[in-house]
């Protein structure tokens, strides 16, 4: 049954044991390990891709010119000129979403991005961004964002209770959008492939109707990867909207 | 009733909430195609805001399948 479970992907397990420190638990668990992995793999293979820096690119120099080129023109399509100096922080934040969900496609790869705790964090590092950049450039002109101007008098007793609350909201849908889609896809893959294995243990009926359940995961393995790259772009392009009403609150 | 029957049907009313994102999905796209086809030329400027509304509208239905893992196991 362990096997076939669908969540037990998602559990937690410490790889190694260290000691607490400080009352932090140090322990190594395979979230953290996959964390570690994924950082390494999208600092040291960006190194490695533009290590050269040849003026006729490479083919892994041009991957990472892609990368590079495509979040250059969001960060500045959206933000303006002013929101180049958040690029670092948007393409971190990019490359890290993004390799973190690739490689919690390969079997046996732990997913780190479908915790909550991790997605949460990342969401809570964009909008503390968001309210530190926000307060430091406009000061309390900041709240200007919670009052659109031009509207009757007494419709700000309504649209500013919402606009809090929407504005608040915001790190939370961050986390749980990511979070719930990594977490429902790999859910589905998981139980397709516990129909394939109860169906092929059912003699040569059951290894034959087998194909269709791999058939569907097959597919849906396919859309996890297009997920994986929607929703990375999803979370950068709310972080970079967030930040352009940091930059200029009055809508 | 036994109370995991009950968090087994709380479970499944709880992913009803696929159904309206789906009509929202739906919405926003076909909307998104019609304005594309009748003017090409301005829908690539669009596609931003056509992913955006997809993930704002998306989360709602994602919301149900959390509060359903939360029954099931929270």
């Amino acid at each position: 049954m362990l096997s076939t479970d669908p969540m037990h992907q998602f559990v937690v397990q410490p790889l190694v044991e260290l000691p607490t420190v400080f009352g932090i638990d140090l322990t190594i668990t395979n979230a953290a390990f996959f964390m570690i992995v994924t950082a390494l793999l999208s600092s040291l293979g960006l190194i490695l891709m533009t290590g050269r820096g040849a003026m006729v690119p490479t083919r892994s120099q041009s991957i990472a010119e892609l990368l590079y080129g495509f979040v250059a023109d969001m960060v500045r399509s959206i933000m303006g000129e002013e929101g180049r100096k958040f690029f670092p922080y948007v393409f971190t934040l990019f490359t890290f979403i993004l390799v973190a969900n690739l490689i919690g496609l390969f079997p046996g790869v732990y997913t780190v991005t479908s915790q909550l705790v991790v997605t949460f964090a990342l969401a809570l590092m964009s909008f503390s961004l968001v309210l530190i950049t926000g307060f430091a450039k406009n000061g309390f002109g900041f709240l200007k964002l919670f009052a659109p101007a031009g509207l009757p008098f007494v419709m700000y007793f309504l649209i500013v209770p919402i606009e809090i609350i929407s504005f608040l909201s915001r790190p939370f849908s961050l986390a749980i959008r990511l979070f719930a889609n990594m977490m429902a896809g790999h859910t589905l893959l998981k139980l397709f492939g516990g129909f394939v294995l109860s169906l092929s243990s059912l003699g040569a009926v059951g290894i034959f109707a087998s194909i269709m359940p791999l058939a569907v995961a097959t597919a849906v393995t396919a859309l996890e990867i297009m997920i994986a790259g929607l929703q990375t772009y999803v979370f950068a392009v709310l972080t970079c909207i967030y930040l352009n009403d940091a930059l200029h609150p009055s809508h | 009733m036994e109370i995991e029957a009950a968090k087994q049907i709380g479970a499944g009313i709880a992913a009803i909430a696929l159904g309206g994102a789906g009509m929202g999905l739906g919405t926003i796209f076909g909307n998104y195609l019609t304005g594309a086809l009748r003017n090409p030329s301005a829908a690539p400027g669009q596609f931003t805001n056509l992913l955006i509304g997809f993930a704002l509208t998306e989360f709602t239905g994602l919301l149900g399948f959390v509060v359903a893992m939360i029954i099931l196991f929270g």
